[in-house]
């Protein structure tokens, strides 16, 4: 009699350790997608910004067209690319960042640019946005790492696999040399 | 630092109930020795907590800010300050970025409030936004930001509630043994053993009454110091950048002019301790802070890993205690998480002092309902919030602005 409470004892334990590490499971899952989503907000703004900013710059920029249609072409594929893989946006992103980073490079030769109020302003946004795309990629990376790290170690691997929970990508900036907090260097 | 969160949380739910405990304790202590009657020193002692909670739960922040001054400012008023909040917001994934505030003080400091990330406030003085640069700033919020991310605010909150309850019953138990001695007094003569039990129970009611308070205190203190350390810590792990932080307290310590108008019961909010000019004092028990050259030593020792774990280290070998700061929870994190360099304009010329200073005066006058009028001179015009007229004119180049009747 009493083997058989032990018995249901520690059948009774088993489900509650199971329910907890499937609640932690799921808990941190939702904390990745809460993480993705607040990057998306900051590549969605990026995406708003840019079109002005090539609106404003059009005017003065007159020996720069490949430069700015890069720019467009690169906000274009972001733009389409954003709902796919963790590994495209960022592919995409990492290449927009690139042209923009151009853009404001040559921008340095066109003082009445330079000048231009509404041009400081987008460029001063566009900073804090890279600034905050950064920060946020920090904390969804974290995410992933302690949801990666939750669903591999055992005993949790068995219980991920049989409830179908796979392991999240984390977003990747491409060089070493970019992992600086994202500058775009606009000397102002 | 999920795990931290929850850690946290689970901490302060311990110490509540110990708090609890220990006022139930006395109020039932109290209402044996003076009324026989236990459970009435216990409804006083609830319904002097239940009062002071109310008032704090709903006006605490707003009388914490008041009491200091503050002033609230919008983006335009200090955009570098706006990002850095948003920043540290993103990097903790704090569900609102807090508002912001601005005090009118010499003295270097900062603090957060509000009792939930959704009620957060971040304060600032005009002397932190002058001397530090944006990677100083960013360590300074970020530490600010973590006290709110690890739900600081809302423990320390509801710990000098329970702090304030036990002082006031142990008053009232005090001047209870002062004046009249309570019924115990009389029962004495009535019956000689019930005398002898009665004495004890007066006894054990007035160590109470002295010990309680002190307890309570040490208490408080311990775990406040305990939290800045880990606010020290998730600021690092949040700008991935712990020298910044480090630099900025450099700072810090480096002032010697002191903070106006701080009390004991708010100086635990505070990034260093405001009661102390310097903010160099010895670490003694009834410190909220821990002191900062330690904080300093041990944010420099971290190298190039700014994780939980790696502060844990750092802290253990710096202080020399076995035991760490962080919850056993985050601190086995095992991956190191990689520091950043200094961001260029930490070093660049451009955020010089003189226009840091200006930035932030600027921003105290906004804050009090300046208007700023560029005028196409080259001149640009502060209008007082009263200022009479609809027409401002250029004291350099005399043309007219219309200020718009819209007060900012």
């Amino acid at each position: 009699m009493i083997g058989l409470w032990i018995f249901i004892a520690i059948i009774v334990l088993l489900v509650l350790f199971m329910i907890g590490m499937y609640n932690a499971m799921v808990r941190s899952r939702n904390q990745v997608k809460n993480a993705w989503a607040q990057i998306d907000v900051q590549l969605k703004r990026r995406h708003d910004l840019i079109p002005n900013l090539i609106e404003t710059v059009k005017g003065y920029m007159h020996h720069e067209r490949e430069t700015l249609e890069s720019v467009t072409k690169a906000r274009t594929q972001a733009v389409n690319i954003s709902g796919g893989s963790v590994a495209e946006q960022a592919q995409a992103e990492n290449a927009l960042s690139k042209t923009l980073r151009s853009l404001f490079a040559v921008s340095e030769n066109y003082p009445d640019l330079k000048a231009n109020q509404n041009f400081l302003a987008l460029q001063e946004e566009l900073t804090s946005t890279e600034n905050k795309i950064g920060f946020a990629r920090q904390f969804y990376n974290d995410a992933v790492m302690s949801f990666n790290n939750k669903i591999q170690t055992f005993p949790a691997n068995m219980m991920a696999g049989m409830f179908g929970f796979k392991e999240a990508e984390s977003f990747e900036i491409e060089e070493a040399a970019e992992r600086e907090a994202p500058k775009v260097d606009f000397g102002s | 630092m999920f795990e931290l969160i929850r850690a946290n949380k689970r901490r302060a739910f311990v110490l509540m109930a110990a708090m609890a405990a220990l006022l139930g304790a006395l109020g039932y202590g109290l209402g044996l020795a003076f009324w026989h009657r236990p459970l009435e020193g216990l409804v006083v002692a609830f319904v002097i907590w239940a009062v002071l909670a109310l008032v704090t739960w709903f006006q605490g922040d707003a009388l914490i800010l008041q009491a200091s001054g503050a002033r609230r400012i919008e983006k335009k008023d200090h955009p570098v300050l706006f990002d850095v909040v948003e920043e540290m917001t993103i990097a903790a994934g704090l569900p609102k970025t807090p508002e912001v505030y601005i005090l009118d003080v010499e003295a270097p400091n900062a603090f957060a409030t509000g009792r939930s990330p959704e009620r957060a406030k971040i304060a600032v003085t005009a002397g932190l936004l002058e001397r530090l640069n944006r990677d100083e700033l960013q360590g300074v919020i970020g530490h600010e930001i973590g006290h709110v991310a690890n739900r600081d605010v809302l423990y320390m909150m509801v710990a000098t509630i329970m702090i304030g309850a036990i002082v006031m019953l142990a008053d009232i138990g005090f001047y209870g043994f002062l004046f009249g001695g309570g019924g115990g007094g009389r029962r004495t003569s009535s019956s000689g053993g019930g005398g002898q039990a009665q004495a004890i129970m007066m006894l054990v009611a007035l160590v109470l009454v002295i010990l309680a308070p002190i307890l309570a205190q040490l208490f408080y203190f311990a775990l406040s110091r305990r939290r800045e350390y880990l606010a020290d810590a998730s600021s690092a792990r949040y700008t991935r950048y712990p020298d910044g932080l480090a630099s900025a307290l450099e700072k810090i310590a480096a002032n010697t002019t002191p903070m106006p108008q701080v009390s004991r019961a708010t100086a635990a909010l505070y990034i260093a301790n405001p009661l102390k000019a310097g903010a160099r004092g010895l670490s003694d028990l009834s410190s909220t802070h821990p002191p900062i050259s330690e904080r300093i030593r041990i944010l420099r020792s971290m190298s190039s890993d700014a994780s939980y774990a790696s502060y844990d280290k750092a802290f253990k070998s710096v202080s020399g205690r076995a035991v760490g700061v962080v919850p056993f929870s985050a601190a086995s994190e095992t991956d190191a998480v990689q520091t950043r360099a200094a961001s260029a304009d930490a070093s660049a010329a451009v955020s010089s002092r003189a226009s840091r200073r200006r930035d932030t005066t600027n921003a105290l006058w906004s804050a009090q309902g300046y208007r700023f009028i560029d005028c196409p001179c080259g001149v640009r015009l502060k209008v007082p919030p009263r200022f009479p007229k609809d027409v401002v004119t250029c004291p350099n180049c005399g043309r007219d602005h219309s200020l718009s009747p819209k007060r900012l």
